[in-house]
């Protein structure tokens, strides 16, 4: 195990966040300031509650969810994008360095980011509205399986992706409206029957149920089923990329 | 002893269905500098992305350092720095960033003062802390010399190293190169400039449409291939040759005041003492004369044509 390059994948990806903060971090937390503006205050004053919980404080995981989503997916396809755009790739490609650990740096970094990002916006949301977190490790262990989870799909668009637009087509097409229709404003018992069926196809309501779960013991799906989905999810990320790796697609020609 | 790279009967073929190489066998002594000549387009950067682990072969074996680069590649590789042809830096990382970087990519525990004397070779140590964006495309060149020799390599392989970068700077290059050369590093060099070769390969391999064309020590290549020309210059402008000099193939120049024969040296009799008493006997004299050795371009542009 070359354990140096991993640091080392790692350490710059780290790097760059730290040097782009205010577009890493702080951006996605003043828009969910402004989610907690406009659903929190505008919105929740006309809903009274949603199975015991007050509005403001029910929308809290999925509004963490959305960001931990959508980030892990820019971070980690930008993240193997961007070599591929300027050309560095070469180093990674020539360096004793396997596939796996190239996962590791790339992949472990972009979690690693939006993990801190969740935990922010957690904190930001506990100056807006009273939380209390019921099981605390699940919380952490859902959060950690999707940051990964969602950083290897974005390692994948990121491969696939030769050119910018594409870049950006499944994060805008594909991800924002399974997020934003995956019950992150509302619990899809609220939903009529033909469309709750609908939205069980979701991936994303088995995540942002389970997380919900872990704060509130609320959930729309029973957990078990909310982490088998989940981690189907990443065996499949796994297989794919295992294939990429196998094959060279998009990397070696 | 043994090469230090051995390449047997690799061959390239692309997806579009384009020979990029085809069975090329090679072998690199350790401790030389190898230069490896060709048109554009002639596979040049294939082979080298093959042996580096950038491309794929579709056939063929590539031991480096004895290890195979597929089933080896870990040992392969940290054997081999490389320096693209394109410019390839993250622009917004310093200097010593980006080279410490390289450095742990290649497993090597951190050693700053290794990367001091790698900066401080390449002339580079006072813009260490300078974000590549605002570097020189010379500097680049050399900020990409200087990854590549971050983590020690035992050889180099340097694709089109001095490619847009003007005279002084080239000859700086090339005796960076001359240093690594003498503290044992082995370096494979492609060029287009001729000139670059014939300064400093020790020996020279031409490829053309993927085909390994000709290995050969540099000296043995200009003297096995290498013709001279004797240019005489004439007292007198003359019209037309006698017919007694026609066997010479002889060429008037300068409307007639100079008189150009290009003669072998590999050749048992040059023809030159003949040709000056034919002269003699003519009635041509002439006031001077010089010989000249025809260039590696010469040799080159010849080996391309008839390949």
């Amino acid at each position: 195990m070359n354990h140096r390059a991993i640091r080392a994948i790692y350490l710059f990806e780290m790097a760059r966040t730290w040097r782009t903060l205010l577009q890493s971090i702080v951006s996605p937390v003043v828009s969910t300031s402004l989610y907690f503006v406009v659903f929190g205050a505008a919105i929740g004053s006309r809903i009274s509650q949603v199975e015991g919980v007050s509005y403001g404080t029910f929308i809290v995981p999925g509004l963490i969810m959305l960001s931990v989503l959508t980030q892990s997916i820019a971070n980690a396809s930008f993240g193997i994008y961007f070599p591929k755009f300027t050309g560095t790739i070469y180093e990674i490609l020539s360096a004793p360095i396997s596939y796996f650990e190239i996962v590791i740096g790339y992949v472990g970094a972009a979690a690693t980011k939006s993990i801190i990002l969740g935990l922010i916006i957690l904190a930001t949301a506990g100056l807006f509205v009273p939380l209390h977190i019921h099981h605390p490790v699940w919380m952490l262990a859902f959060l950690v399986l999707t940051a990964v989870t969602f950083s290897l799909f974005g390692f994948i668009i990121g491969i696939w992706a030769d050119g910018f637009e594409k870049l950006q087509m499944i994060p805008m097409l594909v991800v924002t409206p399974l997020t934003f229709l995956g019950g992150s404003f509302y619990s899809i018992d609220m939903l009529p029957p033909t469309w709750r069926t609908v939205a069980l196809l979701n991936p994303v309501v088995y995540l942002i149920s389970g997380f919900r779960w872990s704060f509130y013991e609320i959930a729309d799906v029973s957990v078990a089923v909310s982490i088998g989905m989940t981690t189907a999810f990443l065996v499949i990320c796994l297989a794919v990329i295992w294939w990429i790796f196998r094959t060279g697609y998009r990397l070696k020609n | 002893m043994s090469p230090i790279i051995s390449v047997a009967n690799l061959s390239k073929t692309y997806g579009s269905g384009f020979k990029a190489l085809k069975n090329v066998n090679l072998d690199i002594k350790r401790g030389e500098i190898f230069a490896l000549l060709g048109p554009n387009g002639a596979g040049k950067t294939t082979l080298i992305s093959i042996i580096c682990g950038i491309a794929n072969p579709s056939e063929g074996k590539v031991l480096v350092g004895g290890e195979d680069i597929q089933t080896s590649y870990r040992k392969a590789r940290s054997l081999i720095g490389l320096v693209p042809q394109e410019l390839h830096t993250d622009a917004f990382e310093s200097v010593w960033a980006t080279v410490s970087f390289s450095r742990g990519l290649f497993g090597k525990p951190k050693n700053p003062a290794h990367i001091e004397k790698v900066l401080k070779d390449l002339s580079l140590w006072d813009k260490k802390d300078n974000k590549i964006i605002t570097l020189s495309g010379g500097m680049k060149r050399r900020v990409m010399i200087a990854k590549a020799l971050s983590h020690e390599p035992q050889i180099l392989f340097l694709d089109e190293p001095t490619a847009g970068v003007d005279v002084e700077l080239r000859k700086g290059m090339w005796e960076v190169v001359r240093a690594l050369q003498q503290s044992g590093v082995t370096i494979i060099l492609t060029t287009h400039y001729i000139e670059e070769a014939e300064e400093m390969a020790d020996r020279i391999g031409v490829i053309n449409k993927g085909e390994i064309v000709l290995v050969e020590d540099k000296a043995t290549l200009m003297q096995k291939l290498g013709k001279k020309r004797l240019t005489l210059h004439l007292q007198g402008k003359v019209a037309t040759l006698p017919e007694s000099l026609a066997h010479y193939e002889l060429d008037l120049c300068d409307s007639g005041a100079t008189l150009v024969y290009d003669y072998d040296t590999k050749g048992e009799r040059t023809g030159i003492t003949s040709l000056l008493s034919d002269l003699r006997n003519a009635g041509i004299r002439f006031n001077d004369l010089d010989t000249t050795q025809s260039s590696l371009e010469d040799i080159f542009v010849d080996l391309v044509r008839t390949s």
